[in-house]
């Protein structure tokens, strides 16, 4: 209707003026504006007229007659396109100031009948200018919502020592309601998020930014993944529109250990891919948003080295070909068993979707996929130096012992007894067993407590090896990546002070207990070697 | 550890408070050694002396519980000894400097005769 008001205001000018007036009033600068009210009942009039109407004749109770009468219009011919009123030819008194003639009255129905189409015509002209501003406008909105919400997306993959972790995202329109996000942690855990909201577009970002937001709180909070995602439930479920709710997969991995723990609220099940062939890791849940007090079922997978996991949201197993068949899941998990895994695979996957797809495949969900993969055997434990690697040389070094403490508190003095007993038949000096007893205390605590996080199930790998000339230890955790630092002699009346912690005297007496000591890291492990001279060099007896 | 035990207990000898330590000085032992370590100054004396007699383990967190304890005794200007210790941790005692704060005697007797002089080491 307003649209329709639009064009009669357009329409209705005020009556020509007399030709001894015509020079000036043409100059003036708009003349005035006459309203219809939709409901006046000049508009029903004017719609089933047959021909001009005089409008100083009208007997109708109009506020429209009036005005029309006011600002001197004799004659309005209704414009009609279609059979719908869209505008009206007024004119003021002939020049003459003579009533019109019945072939003015005829000329002016024909003229009309030639001028409706054509006005017409302009109309949708102008409408489609305005549509296509309009269009313009909500586009740019939407492209400033793409870039806010690819803010929200991780802006670079993080970067683990032993581990690949590739990432896709691509909205079906110009926002989405797909999201990913990694979120670091100290002691080398990262929290992986994989989610979609049900709907798309904007409702469906403003939506995904809101749980973000909320996810990450929670997870900063809490540690377990079923109970970030209860939290987010229950903080969600009060603000989220109805019949919208939000399928979600949290998993918190364990750099060190390969440990992924994790929580699913309805999303599509992640695959794992071992030697032994693909599976879905699974733990139940109900999505996120439809009812509070929900609680999260947690697992628990080890990704061991060259396994990789898969998380992946609809937007490609639910993607359609030409005849109508779906990607599915049969297909996901055909393609993740015959890839070697890492981030190629979502090349693989992608270059798959589109041959499936065909050229003028039309994006119909979001699609987000996130690889994990744990590196291959290189840094695994049987990876560690070779024994004529480092410092016993290959002079028919034997190894006196091969063993592993669990990463708990107390543990050291376990793992030095049990050296001391296997270094029984090297005839060493008491007071040399003393000290290299402290320093394998001191080096396996360091491995307990800074390379393990006293996390019980890191083991700590001592070996002992001998030669003829020196006895090697090699203590090995799993904090690889930060170098361990160079022992320096601590401030000790800092410490005394209390402008200092007491503690820090672990690598500094381990230095002064051996006769060498060696630090060498990779990826994922440290191991720090005591050396032993086995010939009385360096014995302080 | 579950077997990983520590004992305090606190005897006096004149102006002297004694804490006879007994197991592995480590970080289970914290909690007992800074008890016993309240316990001797309620009296307040004016040395405080650590028994090491019944130690076999000190490790590097007990260094750091020991080096506390100093950290204590000098605020509140108490001096401290240190008796009975194992050669080889009177070694550490030295090599981490904890000597050079804290008189080193032999035996128990000593340090008390120790205590009773100006500070002067032993060793």
């Amino acid at each position: 209707m307003t649209r329709f008001l639009d064009q009669i205001r357009r329409l209705v000018r005020p009556a020509e003026p007399t030709a001894a007036e015509a020079p000036t009033i043409r100059n003036q600068a708009e003349p005035p504006v006459v309203d219809i009210a939709p409901n006046d009942p000049i508009v029903a009039l004017f719609q089933s007229a047959d021909g001009p109407v005089d409008v100083q004749q009208l007997g109708i109770d109009s506020p429209a007659a009036r005005a029309l009468k006011e600002a001197g219009v004799r004659l309005a011919v209704p414009l009609r396109s279609q059979g719908e009123l869209i505008g009206l030819l007024n004119l003021g008194p002939r020049l003459s100031e003579q009533d019109y003639l019945l072939d003015d009255l005829k000329l002016l129905e024909n003229l009309a009948a030639q001028v409706a189409p054509a006005v017409r015509v302009a109309q949708l002209v102008r409408e489609q200018q305005a549509e296509a501003q309009e269009r313009e406008r909500m586009e740019q909105e939407l492209q400033v919502a793409r870039l806010i919400q690819q803010t929200l997306l991780p802006k670079n993959l993080p970067e683990l020592p032993g581990w690949k972790i590739g990432a896709f995202y691509q909205p079906a329109q110009a926002v989405g309601g797909d999201f990913y996000d990694f979120i670091a942690f100290p002691d080398g855990y990262l929290g992986i998020v994989v989610g979609d909201v049900s709907d798309k577009g904007v409702p469906a970002a403003l939506v995904m930014a809101t749980t973000r937001s909320i996810l990450r709180a929670a997870a900063d909070r809490l540690d377990s993944p079923g109970q970030v995602l209860q939290r987010v439930n229950d903080l969600l479920h009060p603000d989220i529109p109805p019949n919208m709710f939000v399928t979600c997969l949290y998993a918190v991995l364990d750099t060190m250990s390969g440990h992924l723990y994790f929580a699913n609220a309805g999303h599509n099940l992640p695959y794992l891919r071992t030697e032994g062939g693909v599976r879905e890791i699974r733990a139940t849940g109900m999505p996120l948003g439809l009812m509070p007090g929900m609680v999260y079922e947690e697992q628990r997978v080890v990704l061991e080295h060259g396994e990789s996991v898969l998380f992946h949201s609809d937007g490609l197993v639910e993607a359609h070909n030409s005849r109508r068949e779906m990607f599915g899941f049969p297909k996901l998990m055909g393609l993740v068993g015959s890839h070697p895994g890492g981030a190629g695979l979502i090349d693989h996957l992608l270059a798959e979707l589109s041959s499936f797809a065909g050229p003028e495949h039309e994006q119909e969900d979001d699609i987000t996929l996130v690889t994990l993969q744990r590196s291959s055997a290189s840094h695994s434990k049987r990876a560690l130096p070779e024994p004529d690697s480092v410092t016993v040389g290959n002079d028919g070094a034997r190894v006196l012992a091969d063993f592993e403490v669990a990463s708990e508190p107390g543990n050291e003095r376990a793992a030095m007894e049990r050296v001391a007993e296997a270094v029984q038949g090297l005839a060493i000096a008491p007071s040399r067993l003393e000290r290299l007893k402290t320093a394998v205390a001191e080096a396996t605590m360091n491995a307990i407590e800074h390379g393990n996080k006293n996390q019980a199930d890191l083991p700590v790998t001592i070996q002992l090896l001998a030669s003829d000339r020196e006895l090697a230890i090699r203590v090995t955790d799993h904090g690889g990546g930060k170098p361990i630092p160079e022992p320096e002699a601590p401030d000790l009346e800092s410490k005394l002070d209390g402008a200092q912690t007491p503690r820090g005297w672990g690598l500094f007496l381990i230095k002064n207990m051996v006769d060498d000591m060696r630090v060498t890291s990779d990826e994922t492990h440290h191991t720090i070697e005591l050396v032993f001279k086995l010939e009385g060099a360096g014995d302080g007896e | 550890m579950e077997n990983s035990h520590f004992e305090a207990a606190v005897r006096r000898r004149e102006g002297t408070a004694i804490i006879e330590l007994k197991g592995d000085v480590n970080a289970f032992a914290e909690e007992t050694l800074n008890a016993a370590y309240a316990e001797a100054t309620q009296t307040g004396p004016s040395a405080i002396l650590l028994n090491f007699h019944n130690v076999a383990y000190i490790n590097s967190t007990g260094i750091a519980l020991i080096v506390g304890l100093l950290a204590q005794a000098r605020k509140s200007q108490r001096r401290m000894f240190a008796c009975d210790l194992s050669d080889h941790y009177r070694e550490i005692f030295q090599i981490t400097r904890l000597a050079d704060f804290m008189d080193i005697f032999s035996d128990e007797a000593s340090a008390l005769a120790g205590a009773a002089a100006p500070a002067a080491a032993e060793n």
